[in-house]
């Protein structure tokens, strides 16, 4: 059980490498935004399994209060990118 | 019996998340890479999690697994959308394949009425 657990944080780790990657090296901004919301959305999966590797349960909290900061700042950042205030 | 439909649960949704990954390096175009992207990791992270809420059982962990699958499933489209709206109005062209884009049509339908 725990060699999967070892096994599937490094899966994510690599999927993390690939956003960093395309946040990196991305031709336009709005391609940024979509590695950063997929980067928090795969990270959601990787504070889960933590949960269960150690054992401890604020990592599952920790993974709730991360998907709805990531939305927040992913919708701050295409309204930005749309040209629009914050406030519309 | 649990563990392992749990296991093979959470197999199946790391498989959705690098897929969805490797659509995020490879495709050519923003939009085709947000809807690559934006699907397979909204699913893989939410098999992820149902995995996890059956492998621990009915207690709190588990359900605060339930309630994060649930906040995934609403969040991660509604940003989705709205990065495809944003970056449509930013001004990224579309990729020379594409050979329909229907939004503009009804920006002129709109322009002229």
């Amino acid at each position: 059980m725990e060699a999967f657990l070892y096994t599937a944080l490094g899966v994510l780790v690599a999927t993390s490498y690939m956003c960093l990657y395309r946040i990196g090296s991305g031709p336009t901004a709005p391609d940024r935004t979509v590695a950063i919301d997929i980067l928090g959305t795969s990270l959601v999966g990787f504070c889960a399994l933590l949960c269960l590797l150690t054992g401890r349960d604020f990592y599952m909290n920790v993974a709730m209060a991360w998907a709805l900061l990531s939305f927040i700042g992913t919708i701050a950042l295409a309204k930005h990118l749309e040209g629009m205030g914050f406030d519309e | 019996m649990n563990e392992y439909i749990g296991v093979a649960i959470v197999i199946v949704g790391l498989a959705f998340d690098v897929f969805g990954c490797v659509g995020l390096v490879r495709l050519p175009d923003i939009y085709t890479r947000l809807q690559a992207a934006t699907k397979c990791v909204t699913l893989g992270t939410c098999m992820i999690l149902i995995g996890i809420a059956i492998l621990t059982g009915l207690n709190a962990t588990g359900v605060k697994a339930l309630v994060c699958m649930a906040f995934v499933l609403i969040t991660s489209p509604t940003a989705a959308h709205a990065i495809a709206r944003g970056a449509y109005k930013f001004g990224v062209k579309l990729e020379e394949p594409t050979v329909v884009d229907r939004y503009a049509e009804t920006q002129t339908d709109e322009g002229r009425s």
